[in-house]
């Protein structure tokens, strides 16, 4: 642990607004209590990374986010989850609506089986936020620059998504979360898939997405916790078990559950 | 994160026993590669026995069939008697409509009789009704169809080739010997020396037939005239109500069944149901198309449409499983990155999902198309086994006419009693597997050109 480049980035997050604000959130899946009684706020402009075991509810929280969870039959979420102050879960929302403000991207590289050009342009499309192709054009490079990919894919937008590398399909899936300009982007293990090269890319871009977005990742890797966000929150068998500063989490935690999995003894 | 793996990897089964050559096989090694070995010769037996079988049905449906595109047919130079076909002498056609075409059969009889003379051909025992049964009973009415189309032929001398009769056909495909001949009612030596002698002076030759696939189909004493016409046309009718109806049906509801219907004890139910329907026998839904579209509906029997209807009921679960497998193929991650970037569930289905369900759901609609077209059973519940020399129509009012179908002619002809018919039959299955071959083609070429990755 010794590479650990401790929160070199840590700004002060006091007195930035709060975008997400959760309280007393349930989830179960059929029988199974999911995640239990959790309470956070998670700031805006900021990277806030939860991490935890497997199996501890971090990637189940996140989908709660922008109600992805909704596609799975069994899943039933109690509590309040608040964007700017409103339910996302309140009956007139529209998921569809909601999943345009909190974008997301996937563990593994999923871009569609079309061109690069088509895969950012779609949700831009969808949601009407382009009246003529110059304007579609103008938000696809936008999209691909902001992802750190319009310089290796200028000259090939018309070629396959999935002809690219790895790395440079995740940050296709980025550029196409960040065309539809969300508030939220919520990232579920970005980096898996990813080889180390790849993932010090995603990375970097994932700190430069920190000033136009709030960015919430699950990670396994704690070196990437503590490297890319500003705020962490430990989840451990469905209880949020402890949320604060990466710097404070990392360095001075509080619960014992949390300092045992930092040293690397549970987990 | 160094407790773990300081303790490091450790053997379980303590240190191997006796150190054997890894040049030598023991005999544990020596039994899975036999049991490999023997498996996969299973495998090539296996499948040399299906090729086998394959081959002698392609053969023998080749050998029995093929002679169905050939006939027979007699080029004599007919003189065509004002006095017997036009007895009036006013030359119009109305007027000669009145003569029946039985006189024409006596018009052939004395043509051939004369171009027997004219040749020096003396054949012992020849008698006038050996003339008459060198024709089909179809070239009277070819003939006399030919002379009230152009009334000018009258008194002249016409050479068209005009239909030879099923057993003189038959004695150039091998049907009919001279032994046979002397058996048959229908036939005699003398006629049968008289056609060799004919076929020597040219005036009897065989070419290729393409009545065979245009021409409706023929009573039992004219095989050599029928035809597999109505029998395409009726099964192309039907095709084209199976595939209009059954491709949208069939597709929308596996769309519905797949993607948005709530799992519970209904669809659990309908889901069920419909796996059943794809192992229905098909006569049971030739009765339910005779009761539901027949009777209750009041359509007419024999029709295109209804057959249309009930292969359709039938294709439907094919194309409807096929359809849903296709759909649960495509990975998850695609639905999850539609919906992710704010696509609605439909937007997801139709951009996403179908495109790249689409060769699974095209291959399987095909696959069912095919079935249907050579499906008997059912249609002989609802009367296509019907003898019909009409056309029908071209659609909508066709497919509400009687028509017959490729299987169903196929069934009709091998019960008939001249085996000019068998060989018929056999013809008509070449036609049948002809098309069910580039239905197949067709299959493999779209899903080749649908594939995609991802």
């Amino acid at each position: 642990m010794n590479d650990m480049r401790l929160a070199e980035r840590t700004v002060d997050t006091k007195g930035k607004p709060i975008k997400f604000s959760c309280r007393n959130v349930q989830v179960f899946y059929g029988d199974k209590h999911a995640i239990k009684d959790v309470d956070v706020d998670l700031e805006d402009k900021t990277v806030t990374a939860f991490i935890g075991p497997s199996g501890c509810g971090k990637s189940t929280f996140l989908r709660c986010l922008n109600r992805m969870n909704d596609t799975i039959d069994v899943a039933r979420v109690d509590g309040k989850l608040m964007l700017d102050g409103e339910d996302i879960y309140d009956r007139r929302v529209d998921p569809v609506q909601l999943r345009a403000r909190v974008g997301m991207v996937f563990q593994k590289p999923n871009p569609f089986p079309k061109s690069i050009y088509d895969n950012v342009a779609y949700g831009p499309r969808i949601h009407g936020l382009a009246r003529n192709k110059a304007e579609l054009d103008g938000i696809v490079e936008k999209a691909l620059r902001g992802a750190a990919l319009w310089n290796e894919v200028k000259d090939r937008l018309g070629e396959s998504g999935t002809g690219l590398s790895g790395g440079q399909q995740q940050r296709l899936c980025i550029a196409r979360a960040v065309a539809t300009s969300p508030e939220v982007l919520l990232m579920d293990e970005p980096c898996s898939a990813l080889d180390p090269i790849a993932t010090s890319q995603v990375e970097d871009l994932i700190d430069q997405l920190r000033e136009d977005f709030s960015v919430v990742i699950v990670t396994h890797s704690m070196q990437q916790a503590a490297r890319v966000s500003q705020k962490t929150a430990f989840f451990h068998l469905g209880n949020l078990v402890e949320y604060g500063t990466t710097d404070d989490i990392f360095t001075r935690p509080q619960d014992p559950r949390t300092e045992s999995y930092i040293s690397g003894k549970i987990g | 994160m160094s407790d773990a793996t300081s303790a490091g990897p450790r053997r379980v089964g303590g240190p191997a026993a006796a150190r054997t050559s890894l040049l030598v096989a023991d005999a544990r090694t020596k039994r899975r590669n036999a049991a490999e070995a023997r498996f996969r010769a299973y495998g090539v037996i296996a499948i040399a026995v299906a090729m086998l079988a394959l081959f002698f049905l392609m053969f023998t449906i080749l050998r029995d069939g093929s002679g169905a595109f050939w006939q027979t047919y007699v080029k004599i130079p007919v003189a065509i008697d004002a006095a017997v076909v036009d007895p009036k002498g006013n030359r119009d056609p109305s007027e000669m409509d009145d003569v029946l075409t039985m006189s024409y059969a006596g018009v052939l009889q004395d043509a051939l009789a004369r171009w027997t003379a004219d040749n020096g051909v003396e054949i012992e025992g020849l008698k006038d009704s050996d003339y008459a049964g060198v024709f089909s009973n179809q070239a009277r009415a070819q003939l006399r169809n030919m002379v009230l189309q152009n009334p000018e032929l009258v008194d002249q001398t016409v050479e068209v080739p005009v239909l030879a009769a099923s057993t003189i056909d038959g004695m150039f495909k091998g049907r009919v010997t001279e032994a046979s001949a002397a058996i048959d009612k229908r036939t005699s030596v003398a006629q049968f020396q008289l056609a060799n002698a004919m076929e020597e002076k040219g005036a009897l030759a065989t070419r290729f037939n393409w009545d065979f696939v245009t021409q409706p189909d023929a009573s039992d004493n004219r095989a050599e005239a029928a035809g597999l016409g109505v029998a395409i046309i009726g099964s192309a009718y039907m095709m084209l109500i199976v595939l209009v109806l059954s491709l949208p049906i069939g597709v929308a509801t596996s769309i519905y069944l797949e993607e948005f219907a709530p799992k519970n004890k209904l669809t659990d139910l309908i889901e069920v149901n419909i796996s059943n329907l794809a192992a229905v026998p098909s006569i049971v839904f030739g009765i339910l198309g005779l009761a539901a579209f027949i009777n209750f509906m009041g359509l007419p029997r024999s029709a295109p449409i209804v057959g249309g209807l009930v292969l359709t009921l039938m294709t439907l679960p094919t194309i409807i499983i096929s359809t849903r497998a296709a759909l649960r193929a495509v990975p998850p991650s695609i639905r999850d990155a539609a919906l992710g970037v704010g696509a609605s569930k439909m937007q997801t289905v139709f951009h996403h999902v179908l495109p790249l369900a689409m060769p699974g759901i095209l291959t399987g609609t095909i696959i069912g198309l095919a079935q249907a077209l050579g499906e008997t059973a059912p249609l002989l519940l609802i009367g296509m086994v019907a003898f019909v020399t009409e056309y029908p129509a071209a659609p909508p009012e066709g497919l509400f006419e009687p028509a017959s179908a490729l299987p169903v002619q196929v069934y009709n002809w091998t019960q008939r009693a001249d085996s000019a018919f068998f060989e018929r039959a056999s013809g008509a299955i070449i036609v049948l597997l002809a098309f069910l071959f580039a239905m197949n083609l067709v299959a493999i070429i779209l899903r080749r050109r649908f594939e995609r990755r991802w």
